[in-house]
């Protein structure tokens, strides 16, 4: 069976006690300890100001990893926003909106609230971006659960073998409020941003090259960052993220749905 | 794109339960839609309910995945014995080679809506038997359809609001393209909830009467829901000639407004370039166009302004929202099957309710069924946030 291929041009990362992609490539390759904080979301700038108000958890982690890994992006067409396909993907997206409407519509007077509902699409933050950045290319907006970040993961590099020269991938997931907290317990928020681009001959960037696997997943040795990568789906990139900062090939094993899972094997 | 087969294909909506009830329906010129009397919803609105979707059960061993949206899911692939090609399928190519791509936009919401009037009283806590994954998360529906059929393979719902399972067609067909997988199951499950009801409703956005595409006084849309599906496979390189294919897609992003279009169509009107493009055709070679066309002001005019803009004012074009409300998130999938309908039996749906033509849309808009000759038709879905999508399907000949 053949492979999936790309490379990585840039990231972006925002997660608990992991301010942004330096300082947990940092943390990967054992030079700061990870220290646990609550994920701190930055206000979209690229938003005007009404919007910027009103965008909650994920559209503010999705637009902050995304632009952590354009801004990364030194050179030539990748570097082009406007140009740049995207493939976002979240187990749930915007969890407090979520819940606000479910509240309105268990009251009495069940008129929700326009932004609320445009709001609600999963493809919300798609659709920011897209404004902000004057996007036009397709992007897409997945969700398969848990295996949300391998699903993003294949739906890119299928995007690259089908001839589109970069695609920038956002996965993201934050915490929804109680009640619904205690039935989908993501403990805080987490996101991650890769620019990927078509594999050049000569190119220094890492190269990732995917196929569907039986084997296990891996599992990360600190009990902290393993804890993330149980309970956050997108955190499910970090045994390929601690490569990635390590400078380390070989295949690591991401977690993805229960009957399948993606060899990664990093060419770095 | 090397084109796909659609090798078996299906839609329940309120049209009816499956193909031969939706292909009469069109043939009759019938209207699905009925007045919202749905759950405990108080508005003056048309909607297009699928009948008898309560009484479905699931296998006992999915029981967690029981909610409105996997119910209609399960009537859907009950037509048109679509479970059995599924399986001929999982036998020809093993579990893991098929895929499962299916679009929702508010999956089994409903669930939740009403867990939400039933919350602890000191607590504000959900019952306990509330099943987040089975039944809220967008996931839900093709995690219970993989399940369904013991497959290994990849397994994901696209989640582009309106657009959703137009959008499923070109991700299926670049995993087959990329040699993961060989056949997927592809569709749209959307079913009627509270959420999308009242939020149409606040943006001001549904219609008091059935929806009228096109019309001159069109005041906004009609919510429906359905389950439409079709099994994706490389086509042979000698197709029977009244097979249905894939021919192109295009997908573009409006980055215009969140809950409006681009007053041009400017997003539209390339994601329909762009499946001309990928089919390697030129307007001339679309026969017909079943438009997105959900009756609100402001998208049909956009719409037209795109279509006339890249096809001119000849090229027949229709919505059979009319017919069958706004299905969402599987608006693209059902309009799939009703594009496949029209190249079998060459007929072009005319659109209903049309009273008086909108003299600022100057497109070929048909208001009665109108026979082929039909070798090519487009198909397009555009979804909030500016997310479009067109498909191309033909006959092999």
């Amino acid at each position: 069976m053949s492979t999936l291929t790309g490379c990585i041009q840039s990231i972006g990362l925002l997660g608990p006690g992991l301010a942004d992609w330096s300082a947990a490539r940092a943390v990967l390759n054992g030079e700061l300890p990870h220290v646990a904080a609550r994920t701190v979301l930055p206000l979209p700038g690229v938003l005007p100001p009404a919007e910027r108000r009103r965008a909650g958890r994920v559209i503010k982690l999705a637009l902050a990893v995304g632009a952590e890994a354009v801004a990364g992006a030194a050179d030539g067409a990748a570097a082009d926003v406007r140009a740049l396909p995207t493939v976002f993907t979240s187990s749930g997206g915007d969890g407090e909106n979520c819940h606000e409407i479910c509240v309105t519509l268990a009251g009495r007077d069940r008129q929700i609230s326009p932004t609320r509902f445009h709001n609600s699409v999963h493809n919300a933050a798609a659709g920011y971006w897209s404004i902000a950045y004057g996007c036009t290319e397709g992007s897409t907006s997945l969700c398969a659960g848990d295996a949300s970040f391998g699903a993003g993961l294949l739906e890119a590099l299928s995007q690259l073998a089908c001839g589109a020269p970069a695609v920038l991938l956002l996965a993201y997931d934050a915490d929804y409020p109680q009640p619904l907290y205690a039935k989908r317990p993501i403990p805080d928020a987490f996101g991650i941003a890769l620019l990927l681009r078509a594999p050049v001959a000569g190119t220094p960037l890492p190269r990732l090259q995917l196929a569907l696997s039986d084997a296990p997943a891996a599992r990360m040795h600190h009990a902290g960052l393993e804890s993330l990568r149980a309970s956050i789906p997108a955190a499910r990139s970090l045994p390929l993220l601690e490569r990635l900062a390590q400078r380390r090939g070989g295949t690591v094993v991401l977690d993805y749905l229960e009957t399948v899972r993606l060899a990664v094997e990093v060419h770095s | 794109m090397t084109p796909l087969q659609l090798t078996h294909f299906t839609a329940t909506s309120c049209l009816g339960r499956g193909l031969s009830a939706t292909r009469q329906a069109l043939e009759q010129a019938r209207c699905g839609l009925t007045p919202c009397q749905f759950e405990t919803v108080e508005l003056p609105t048309y909607i297009g309910e699928v009948g008898g979707v309560d009484d479905i059960a699931l296998p006992p061993k999915l029981q967690r995945f029981d909610c409105r949206n996997n119910r209609l899911a399960q009537l859907g692939l009950m037509q048109d014995d679509f479970h059995s090609a599924v399986r001929s399928a999982v036998a020809r190519f093993g579990p893991r080679r098929i895929g499962v791509y299916l679009g929702t936009s508010t999956s089994g919401i409903l669930t939740t809506e009403m867990a939400y009037r039933h919350r602890d009283a000191l607590t504000g806590a959900l019952a306990a038997d509330f099943d987040y994954a089975g039944t809220h998360n967008s996931f839900s529906v093709a995690d219970y359809v993989g399940r369904l059929f013991e497959l290994a393979g990849p397994a994901v719902a696209v989640c582009t609001a309106c657009s959703s399972s137009a959008k499923v067609f070109a991700a299926a067909q670049r995993m087959i393209a990329a040699d993961q997988i060989d056949a997927a199951i592809v569709g749209g499950v959307d079913s009627l909830c509270l959420t999308t009801l009242y939020g149409f409703h606040s943006l001001q956005l549904t219609s008091s009467e059935p929806c009228r595409p096109f019309d001159a006084a069109r005041d906004g849309l009609s919510i429906g829901e359905a389950a439409a599906f079709a099994l994706l496979e490389r086509a042979p390189a000698e197709p029977d000639p009244e097979a249905i294919l894939l021919l192109g897609a295009g997908e573009s992003s409006d980055a215009y407004h969140m809950s409006s279009p681009h007053p041009e169509g400017a997003g539209a009107r390339s994601a329909m370039r762009d499946a001309l493009t990928d089919a390697g055709l030129v307007p001339g070679d679309v026969d017909y166009i079943n438009l997105h066309g959900t009756g609100t002001p402001s998208n049909d005019s956009a719409e037209s302004r795109a279509v006339t803009g890249l096809f001119g004012d000849a090229t027949p074009c229709s919505s059979t929202k009319g017919a069958t409300g706004h299905a969402l998130g599987a608006a693209g999938a059902l309009e799939a099957v009703i594009c496949a309908i029209a190249l079998q039996s060459q007929l072009m749906p005319g659109g209903l309710h049309l009273r008086q033509r909108d003299p600022q849309l100057e497109l070929n808009y048909l208001t009665h069924n109108q026979r082929g000759p039909l070798r090519r038709v487009l198909s397009n879905s555009f979804g909030f946030g500016g997310a479009n999508c067109a498909l191309l399907f033909g006959r092999a000949a």
